[in-house]
């Protein structure tokens, strides 16, 4: 499984990794904003990460870290 | 080791430059300094040292800028045209509080003038010509063996307060010859703790850059350089002062139109006439207090320079309305002789003060 | 539970979060350098080159040693670190307004002169830091605040394709101009600024690689359209390509 932890205070609310996610299932928090004003960035559907990376490596704020959990 | 030599000013100039330990020389060239890049380029390099002829002067004078912040003794040189391109340098570098020695082998001008000498760029020297606060400390030899000892020290003073020094001349000390010893001296133990020279697996990274964006900040960083600024003033000072109790006339004069002064006062002399020099070594910081303390016996002041006036605001602030100040300067690169001097003080004597 | 990391903020930047506009393309090139500063195991003896522009806080970001240049003098400071310090590795990282048009001279004459240091050119095609002003590198009828009805080619010429000049220099050793815009493009962008410090380690000589780089703010378009921006309309007129490679291949 998937753990993606996000640095919310450095996210600009930027959508560049809500775009870039190939399984589409990032999005912006648009019920609270972070210390800088911006909606955050969360994850609707953690299940279904594959852990590719794809959001982190666009994201020019280094927002999002992504681990893979060991084989099960 | 060094033997006294008849050498070329420019080349004296290099020469003692490679013995202080210069470790990169960027210039460009342009006339009168030209033996200057060339004498590096065949000499420095050889001696584990760096030469670069740069694009411009703008380039020269920035890339002393990151070799000098990593540490390196550094150095330039040019001419008034090109003294006036690495302005914008030159207060980058006191911004970011760099040290580096800065050779201006002066010619006339305005603009592109001539390749004849002047003094016409006192203001640009002593004033800054670039943005913001900040003050260079400038050299002014009259000859040519005090070419070949400013370069020791300004290599030091440049390092010891970290700032741009100037060494001004003008195009004749430049190219003339004289016997000549190099005195080499151990360049001053100076702190380096601050240099960004890429050994960050020692220590966290250094910065070195000029800005500033919070205004208390940077408001902060000009008056504690300021404070290094008054300390140069209380103790860098240095002048040549011959005026003795009994002398009418003290002529000020720096570089080599001094030394054209002095064969007037000598020429004075014989005449029964007194008159005194007052030679500026520094011209930043200015010997000031020399005028507050001058013999009784002096009544007038005369400033001589190879321009239409800059030196001689100096002396009005020396002298604070205690005499007249009179002047004679020559200028377009016409250099005065000494009867020229002797005339204008006979002038002033008899015409009594103003 | 055990885990293994994927992805997560390069050792080579420090923690100071970034101070560029959302979305700016800023942000994206440092972590790539970074990324391989630390993969050529170099970062601790680097000496970053900043500019005048948005990047001129880029020495608070890189984590490593940082000296502040001019505007457009960043090649020539580079030049003064490099020559001597010849065993620790020097970039210079520039935007378009540093590089492209105050700095013509630093840049041909450092690319000229064969300089062992690597310059990060970042282009988006305007003046961000001072407001969104017309660059050399702004599009032929782009609107920015200096070119209000667009830039007009018979009055400000054709954009400047830097990659292509510096490419016809004899001294450049690598010249590639890459784009950030979508995640395959910065996997290749990653390879190809890898490449520049790589060759560098090896002292080959000037390299640069040309990053075509969004600027929502200063395009007053929205971050996700500004990366559509450089695929439709930064593209076609710059293409990507390695426009020298002193090995030849390609």
């Amino acid at each position: 499984m998937a753990v993606l932890t996000f640095n919310e205070v450095t996210c600009k609310g930027c959508r560049l990794c809500v775009e870039a996610c190939p399984k589409k299932i990032l999005d912006l928090d648009t019920s609270r904003v972070n210390a800088k004003g911006y909606n955050p960035v969360l994850c609707r559907d953690i299940d279904t990460c594959t852990a590719c990376a794809v959001c982190a490596r666009v994201c020019p704020d280094s927002v999002i870290k992504v681990e893979k959990g060991a084989e099960e | 080791m060094n033997k006294r030599v008849l050498m070329k000013g420019n080349e004296v100039i290099a020469e003692a430059a490679i013995q202080a330990g210069c470790k990169a020389f960027f210039g460009y060239p342009i006339t009168p300094q030209n033996e200057i890049p060339e004498y590096m380029s065949a000499h420095i390099e050889r001696r584990n040292g760096i030469f670069v002829q740069a694009e411009s002067e703008v380039a020269a004078i920035n890339m002393c800028y990151g070799a000098a912040a990593t540490g390196a003794r550094v150095m330039t040189g040019s001419s008034s045209p090109g003294m006036a391109l690495k302005q914008e340098g030159i207060s980058y570098m006191s911004g970011a509080d760099l040290p580096v020695l800065m050779v201006n082998v002066s010619r006339c001008g305005p603009g592109l003038g001539g390749i004849l000498p002047a003094q016409g760029d006192y203001f640009m020297a002593t004033r800054g010509g670039g943005n913001g606060d900040y003050r260079t400390p400038v050299f002014a030899p009259a000859y040519i063996q005090e070419c070949s000892d400013l370069v020791f020290h300004s290599f030091d003073i440049a390092e010891k307060y970290r700032t741009p020094v100037m060494i001004l001349l003008d195009g004749m000390l430049g190219q003339m010859m004289e016997p000549v010893e190099i005195r080499p001296t151990p360049p001053i133990e100076a702190d380096k703790s601050w240099v960004a020279d890429g050994n960050t697996d020692k220590r966290p990274p250094n910065i070195v850059n000029s800005l500033s964006l919070l205004g208390d900040v940077l408001e902060q960083q000009n008056l504690k350089r300021f404070e290094k600024y008054a300390e140069i003033e209380r103790t860098e000072c240095m002048v040549e002062n011959t005026v003795k109790d009994g002398d009418e006339i003290a002529v000020v004069a720096y570089g080599v139109p001094a030394r054209i002064v002095q064969n007037a006062i000598e020429e004075l002399s014989a005449e029964g006439i007194r008159a005194g020099l007052i030679r500026p070594i520094t011209l930043w910081p200015f010997p000031y207090d020399v005028f507050k303390s001058l013999p009784a016996s002096v009544k007038y002041i005369l400033v001589a320079e190879l321009s239409m006036g800059q030196m001689v605001e100096d002396v009005k602030l020396g002298v604070n309305g205690k005499y007249p100040v009179h002047f004679y300067g020559r200028c377009g690169g016409m250099v005065f002789d000494p009867s020229e001097i002797a005339d204008k003080v006979r002038e002033i004597i008899k015409g009594g003060a103003q | 539970m055990a885990t293994k990391v994927i992805y997560e903020k390069s050792r080579g930047l420090k923690d100071n979060p970034l101070t560029y506009c959302p979305g700016c393309s800023h942000g994206t090139i440092h972590k790539l350098v970074a990324e391989s500063l630390v993969e050529l195991d170099v970062l601790e003896r680097t000496i970053a080159v900043a500019p005048v522009g948005c990047s001129v806080l880029a020495y608070n970001y890189f984590n490593c040693d940082g000296i502040q240049a001019a505007h457009g003098r960043a090649p020539a400071v580079a030049t003064g670190i490099k020559r001597v310090c010849p065993d620790k590795i020097v970039f210079a990282y520039q935007g378009d307004g540093d590089l492209a048009s105050i700095g013509t001279a630093e840049i041909i004459h450092a690319a000229h002169r064969g300089e062992n240091f690597t310059v990060i050119f970042v282009n988006n095609a305007i003046y961000g830091m001072t407001g969104g002003q017309m660059a050399p590198t702004t599009l032929i009828n782009q609107k920015t605040t200096t070119s209000p009805y667009g830039r007009f080619e018979e009055t400000t010429g054709k954009p400047l394709l830097v990659s292509e000049m510096l490419a016809t220099i004899p001294g450049a050793a690598y010249i590639e101009r890459v784009s950030v815009h979508d995640h395959a493009h910065i996997l290749k962008a990653k390879r190809a600024i890898k490449k520049a410090f790589k060759y560098q380690v090896e002292g080959k000589g000037f390299c640069m690689v040309e990053v075509l780089a969004a600027c929502p703010i200063g395009w007053n378009v929205s971050p996700v359209d500004s990366m559509k921006f450089v695929r439709d309309q930064m593209m076609p007129y710059y293409p990507l390509g390695v426009y020298k490679d002193k090995e030849g291949v390609q």
